[in-house]
């Protein structure tokens, strides 16, 4: 069982941080990421060619977090791979150790830096992690013939309580557990109200009992990266007030901190948020500090050893 | 219909390179509805293409799709060098068919099956992805009109409606949502849906339809 999953299982308040591999074929920049994430975090995304940037592999990236000491989340999108090298990876990676799958659909490769490319969506995100449930739990590929052998794997999913259209955002996630997720990282919480209502939602509906939801977080460094978050990257909502507060700080980043630990002691008291997820991109080193002061410090200990 | 835009004129003259008698092809079917490569845009190409000091003329037959149309032209073909056809790609393989010696340029670039929304404006609207499942949406196409294909839900970054890869295009599953909701169905939406078998459309290979009794 994951080091995740038995976190959760115990109903510890989980920690989740996110890492991107480099832009080339370097591995010291994941080890260097890894080294600063490692004891702060109880497992950490290894993206997939996020926001459509050609990176190094989330798969190869996940071995190298391994050897470091860091349980990886492998991030799986169906913009690249059909349904025929999805469950090819998928099996690879189960055969190496890696226990945790977050089954996405992935940002359009418009939005990228190849948008000239083909895209794929031979499936979508849900019926990803159904497929991968039926692999594991039935032993059958997606077309039915019947597979060998054990898999070992805690499948989650994204969620995003702040797109349109808003009244189904908490629908889709039930969607998403009946499909087979067993967690969900969510898009990063700016804006209290809106997720708060979302969680009131999802309880209504008894959500929160068929798996594990951590909400995500951005440390941001300054007001302009807020502002650049608010206009430009699909999916975030983030409140005036905030913009504000950033603009009128002495010191942004730390008061970019402050915001986050302020925001993970409010999650914390959300009734049926499991954890966090730190997504502090290109600014890991900081995870550390925001987890000592939310009062997440430090994280249970591995009893055994994963690694083979 | 189906959709064509009109490749630029920079473009064209390229294709044709230093051939100079040319005949202007016109279709009068889709590409007429949409502006694109009717018998006006035909002559009006043709007249520039003079100015040019080509020698082009221009002709438009009903529709550039079916051979029997296009079969009155074999006279018009012997006298020219190189035909540029404002059909769509399936006109202009119609007549690169018949015409195995005449070089045919497509002077139109094919773009998608939609209609006219308003005056002036078409959008997609089906991809022909051989086994319709438009019903399970309310009427509304996700294969197509959905950046990613989404089957099951809309994907993280729809606001306001409209879509985040084309903010000036709608969210078709805002659009599915709304028109489910006015009819009561909502709870479709709970349903997944499985992955669709994509054997019937393009990426099953090049595709062709039967009918036994019509044939001769
Ligand atoms: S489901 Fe297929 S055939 Fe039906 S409208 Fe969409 S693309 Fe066209
Ligand atoms: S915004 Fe809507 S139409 Fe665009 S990719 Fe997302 S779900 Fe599809």
């Amino acid at each position: 069982m994951s080091w995740l999953q038995q976190v959760l299982e115990q109903g510890i308040f989980a920690v989740t941080a996110e890492a991107g591999p480099p832009k080339g074929p370097d591995i010291e920049v994941i080890r260097k990421k890894c080294a600063q994430l490692k004891g702060a975090a109880d497992a950490v995304n290894i993206t997939d060619n996020q926001t459509a940037i050609v990176r190094m592999s989330s798969f190869a990236s996940c071995l190298v977090a391994r050897e470091c000491g860091v349980e990886p989340v492998m991030q799986m999108v169906t913009r690249d791979r059909n349904r025929i090298a999805l469950q090819s990876d998928f099996l690879g990676a189960c055969a190496l150790g890696i226990q945790n799958i977050l089954c996405l659909t992935g940002d359009h490769q418009s939005l990228g830096n190849h948008p000239q490319a083909k895209n794929v969506y031979d499936i979508d995100s849900i019926q990803l992690l159904q497929m991968f449930r039926l692999m594991r739990d039935e032993k059958k590929f997606q077309n039915g013939e019947e597979m060998k052998g054990e898999i070992d794997v805690f499948l989650g999913a994204g969620e995003n309580p702040f797109a349109d259209p808003l009244e189904f955002r908490a629908l889709r996630l039930a969607k998403k557990f009946a499909a087979g997720a067993q967690f969900i990282q969510t898009q990063a919480v700016f804006d209290l109200e809106i997720f708060t209502h979302w969680m009131e939602e999802v309880r209504k509906l008894g959500l929160h009992q068929k798996g594990s939801i951590l909400a995500g977080v951005i440390p941001v460094k300054s007001a302009k990266a807020l502002r650049y978050m608010k206009n430009e990257v699909p999916g975030v909502v983030i409140p005036d007030v905030l913009v504000r507060r950033m603009e009128k700080a002495a010191d942004p980043k730390a008061e970019g901190v402050q915001v986050c630990v302020e925001t993970i002691e409010e999650l914390k008291k959300i009734e049926g948020v499991s954890g966090v997820h730190i997504m502090a991109i290109a600014w890991e080193s900081i995870v550390p500090e925001i987890v000592r002061r939310s009062g997440l410090y430090p994280r249970p200990i591995k009893s055994e050893v994963t690694s083979p | 219909m189906i959709i064509g835009e009109r490749k630029p004129v920079k473009e064209i003259l390229q294709l044709i390179g230093d051939r100079k008698k040319i005949l202007v092809l016109g279709c009068g079917t889709c590409v007429t509805v949409c502006l694109s490569g009717g018998e006006k845009e035909a002559k009006e190409l043709a007249s520039l293409l003079r100015i040019k000091k080509y020698q082009a003329s221009d002709y438009t037959v009903e529709r550039q799709c079916e051979p029997e149309f296009i079969r009155p032209l074999d006279y018009r073909l012997k006298e020219v060098e190189a035909v540029l056809s404002l059909a769509c790609g399936v006109g202009v393989q119609a007549l690169a068919d018949r015409y195995p010696r005449t070089p045919v340029f497509p002077g139109l670039n094919t773009t998608f099956l939609g209609m006219p929304v308003e005056q002036g404006r078409w959008e997609e609207r089906c991809g022909g992805c051989g086994q319709c499942i438009v019903h399970l949406f309310g009427g509304t196409c996700p294969v197509t009109r959905c950046a990613k294909s989404l089957l099951n839900g809309p994907c993280g970054g729809s606001k306001d409606g409209k879509c985040e890869v084309k903010p000036d295009r709608d969210c078709a599953w805002q659009l599915i949502y709304d028109r489910l909701k006015l009819q009561g169905r909502l709870d479709a939406l709970l349903e997944i849906q499985p992955p669709k078998d994509w054997s019937p459309s393009r990426h099953g290979g090049h595709r062709k339809m039967i009918r036994e009794d019509m044939l001769l």
